[in-house]
């Protein structure tokens, strides 16, 4: 379990220190130890392709009214999307419908081409939380979801620790839940995943080689609701730990 | 195929995110016919519609490009692609150029498909489906809003445009562009491939020639 963050004018790689009650410190690589709120949080993984699913949880479908799909949905964001933990997002005034999407986020550890789904898991360097922010008032029926729902700046935040695929013993019984403002708004579990790790990644491979670095999201959950400035967002996986993410006015952004 | 591939040439590394433009040539949104205005579209796009081309599909010029085993034929969109200079954030169309390091010829290779509503990513995505031509520097295109795009196939002319056909600008689209994304310098936004684009088969060569930059030559070879 690491991050990357930025400290007192250089960037380290970052391991939890030990498990107290309240806030996290982190032991930097040179032995410092500084507080969770002391630190710049940078995407744990600098990120290659960054592979999205939609509505891959039965619940999620049925929320947005989505019937059955042959093959999975899948597209394709930007790496200026990336926002590490403790980041603020923007949420453009006006707009009605901006939500969170807690998912799973699948990192690729070795370069593979038509990779059977038995050896899919040769292939996962580690996992870590994402939340996949959207904004449902600028989708447009041409290439769904368009990359001003799907690829905003600050819209898809990592972290905060990249966890090794050792340390996660099954990652197909997964606990995801989102809390906004302290409140829980979105559960789920990822064993019930319309297309699960090893699919995703024999079917992704079929067509596109997947190189170290590459990210997998593997879609969220229902429960999703509208955020708006000011909003804590939380997002939660087993054994991955706790991202926080808090929504900004256009003001913030001098807009 | 090379995966991560960087094209680390002047004036910018182009390791950033290779974006295309979706219809944003009157001739395509033309090709559509009445079915722009029908379900499941029910209009024409009103922001720019983007789709990432990934690492995967990146292959420079005189790379041989596998033909997938379960397509007759390729469409190879040929395109002029705006190499972005700097960080570029709510850029006005005046000063885009600002932002720009430069142009590239680049081909937007996909699996034939009519429906845009929301197409597989196999169809754009697989390894090679990108090839990117050499960098021309901004200076060296003074006008990138009314350049000729020529694409050969088999040393034969196949389709012509002219980038003047685009509904957005090179400077407007990156205006509305980057309203809701920031490009990072080696980002490249590719302006809109006109329609029809030709199609090919296995075996075939492509060139891509456009006013002022250098050419872009592939050719279609055996998936291994």
């Amino acid at each position: 379990m690491h991050a990357r963050v930025a400290y007192a004018g250089a960037m380290h790689t970052a391991t939890p220190a030990g498990r107290g009650e309240g806030e996290v410190s982190l032991v930097l690589a040179d032995g410092r130890v500084v507080g969770e709120s002391d630190v710049v949080w940078l995407p744990p993984v600098e990120c290659g392709t960054i592979i999205a699913l939609g509505l891959n949880y039965a619940d999620h479908a049925k929320e947005l009214k989505f019937d059955s799909q042959a093959e999975p949905l899948v597209f394709l964001k930007g790496r200026g999307s990336l926002l590490g933990h403790l980041g603020v997002t923007r949420r453009p005034t006006n707009v009605r419908f901006m939500h969170y999407e807690c998912e799973l986020a699948v990192i690729i550890g070795r370069q593979g081409k038509c990779i059977n789904a038995k050896n899919a898991f040769d292939h996962v360097a580690g996992y870590c939380i994402a939340n996949d922010y959207a904004i449902r008032d600028y989708l447009e029926n041409w290439y769904r979801p368009n990359l001003r729902v799907k690829n905003r700046d600050g819209g898809t935040v990592l972290g905060p620790w990249f966890v090794e695929a050792e340390d996660i013993t099954d990652p197909a019984n997964l606990n995801l839940r989102t809390l906004v403002n302290g409140e829980v708004m979105q559960q789920g579990n990822t064993r019930d995943l319309i297309f699960d790790i090893p699919t995703l990644i024999e079917y992704l491979s079929s067509f596109m080689t997947l190189s170290p670095g590459d990210v997998i999201l593997t879609g969220t959950p229902e429960g999703v609701v509208n955020v708006d400035a000011g909003d804590e967002v939380v997002c939660e996986i087993d054994g991955l730990g706790r991202q926080v993410n808090t929504i900004a006015s256009d003001d913030v952004f001098g807009r | 195929m090379t995966p991560g591939f960087v094209m680390d040439c002047a004036p910018h590394r182009l390791s950033g995110t290779v974006y295309g433009t979706l219809l944003n040539q009157r001739s395509a949104v033309d090709a559509l016919g009445p079915s722009v205005a029908e379900p499941p579209y029910n209009g024409a796009p009103k922001a720019p519609v983007l789709y990432v081309k990934p690492r995967n599909t990146l292959v420079p010029s005189n790379s041989v490009v596998a033909f997938p085993h379960d397509a007759d034929e390729l469409e190879v969109g040929a395109c002029l692609g705006i190499v972005i200079g700097r960080t570029a954030c709510r850029v006005v169309e005046t000063r885009a150029f600002d932002y720009v390091a430069g142009y590239l010829a680049m081909i937007d290779i996909s699996v034939p498909h009519s429906n845009y509503y929301r197409p597989s990513i196999r169809y754009k995505a697989r390894d090679g489906f990108c090839p990117l031509g050499p960098v021309t520097g901004r200076a060296d295109v003074p006008n990138p809003n009314s350049v000729t795009v020529r694409t050969y196939v088999d040393d034969i002319l196949a389709a012509q445009t002219n980038t003047a056909e685009s509904l957005r600008s090179v400077g407007l689209l990156l205006e509305d562009v980057t309203e809701f994304m920031t490009l990072a310098a080696g980002d490249i936004l590719g302006l809109g491939v006109a329609a029809p684009a030709p199609r090919v088969r296995r075996g075939q060569s492509v060139r891509v020639e456009i006013e002022g930059l250098d050419a872009l030559t592939i050719r279609f070879g055996e998936a291994p």
